[in-house]
């Protein structure tokens, strides 16, 4: 097991004060909230965050923890002292914090019991806490829907009432579709209830894996489409991808880069579907040989423009 | 540890699903009071005028969830998450916005 640097976690000097740790979780937590943070650590280090502060906003555990001394660094080995648990009784619930501490803590400090805030001993029902998990889809799998193997850490109370952590695999499928940010609830598939209390639900939350062709914007999807100045000026029918298989594109005459063209109906499912946006970019060719320097030169003679006459450049 | 090879399917709290008052609180294990004083604070804005008949979305129900979370981690009041959610909302319309231009 790894030993935990609280002070560290928080960014807090050894002899802060209890308003100085507060202050600095009250930060931390706002910052990595996975409601508010949008960084995949997120959750990891909220999680970290309150795990330090359950330890360092309360005195006796502070005193505790603090008897390690500075010598000990993170993710050092660690075993603790084998008076530990009599000469400090934490034995038992209480926490106020999110569950899900480390092994460090709970060697330390003693167990969360099943079913999140319920303390030890309890008699009441109580529904069993929700859970979430955030899934990366790639686009082809929100289009055509699929089928997910997830893997979740969850803790459950075996008939002699200690609590392990056992590895719950679900197989879940993912219906066409899904648009990006959206939620999935998996009724039921949460954390045990207590008391015989109800279990949880399982939120997934989907987020959309960058694609090398495509961006999607809620059902919306966007593909930026290089094209020649003839193609553009002329017209053109061109094949494009979509998630659905490719399709002709009449580009029409006199089109510009920049310019969205929109087909309908052929983005992400469903009611009513989204379109597929295509944004033309127009590639110019190089002047490299001395023929097209001299094609270049009569398109000057013979098409005079002024492209920054508009926009007064 | 075994696997479960069963195929699960959830509910996508889409736009277009409809929950009553009674369902949201069920699912979101709260009392009806507490929705109204989430109706009343401006989290959320449900369709229909009396609360028998207040419908919700998969979106006001994915709000209410933020603002639990707010309120018990964080401490925020009402108005507090109503504000924040707004923002965040509003911040996830830009992120969107700058992916579509091709941004990160």
């Amino acid at each position: 097991m790894q030993f935990k640097d609280y002070y560290n976690v928080l960014g807090v000097p050894r002899d802060a004060d209890q308003d100085a740790v507060k202050r600095a979780y009250r930060r931390l937590a706002r910052k990595f909230h996975p409601d508010v943070s949008k960084e995949p650590e997120a959750k990891q280090r909220f999680q970290e965050v309150g795990e330090a502060y359950e330890v360092l906003k309360d005195p006796q555990k502070r005193a505790a923890y603090d008897r390690f001394g500075e010598n000990w660094k993170a993710g050092q080995d660690f075993q603790p002292p084998p008076d530990w648990e009599r000469e400090f009784d934490f034995g038992g619930g209480g926490f106020t914090g999110t569950s899900g501490f480390s092994d460090f803590f709970e060697a330390l400090f003693g167990r969360h019991q099943a079913g999140g805030h319920q303390r030890r001993g309890a008699r009441f029902r109580m529904r069993g806490n929700d859970h979430r998990v955030r899934i990366q889809v790639n686009l082809e799998d929100a289009y055509r829907g699929a089928q997910r193997t997830i893997n979740l850490e969850a803790p459950e109370v075996d008939k002699d009432g200690a609590v392990r952590t056992r590895t719950k695999t679900l197989n879940v499928k993912v219906p066409k579709g899904v648009v990006d940010g959206q939620r999935i609830r998996l009724a039921g598939q949460g954390a045990a209830g207590a008391g015989g209390g109800e279990p949880g639900d399982l939120y997934l939350e989907i987020g959309f894996a960058p694609h090398p062709r495509f961006r999607a914007d809620k059902r919306d999807i966007y593909l930026d489409l290089p094209v020649t100045p003839w193609e553009a000026a002329l017209g053109e029918t061109i094949k494009v991808p979509t998630l659905g298989g490719s399709v002709e594109l009449k580009i029409p005459k006199n089109s510009q880069s920049g310019h969205k063209l929109r087909l309908k109906g052929r983005g992400l499912p469903g009611n009513p579907p989204g379109d597929q946006f295509v944004v033309l970019r127009i590639v110019v060719p190089r002047a490299d040989s001395a023929e097209a320097q001299a094609l270049y030169r009569k398109m000057a003679e013979k098409m005079p423009m002024e492209p920054r006459s508009e926009r007064k450049v | 540890m075994r696997n479960d090879p069963k195929l699960i399917a959830g509910v996508v709290l889409s736009e277009e699903i409809r929950l009553s008052l009674r369902e949201v609180c069920y699912t979101c294990d709260v009392s009806a009071e507490l929705i109204m004083d989430m109706v009343t604070e401006g989290v959320i804005e449900p369709q229909g005028t009396e609360p028998c008949e207040w419908y919700f979305n998969g979106a006001a129900l994915t709000r209410i969830q933020t603002a639990l979370s707010l309120q018990h981690d964080l401490r925020v009041n009402l108005p507090g998450a109503a504000l924040a959610i707004d923002l965040i909302e509003e911040l996830e319309e830009w992120r969107r916005r700058c992916r579509r231009l091709g941004g990160p």
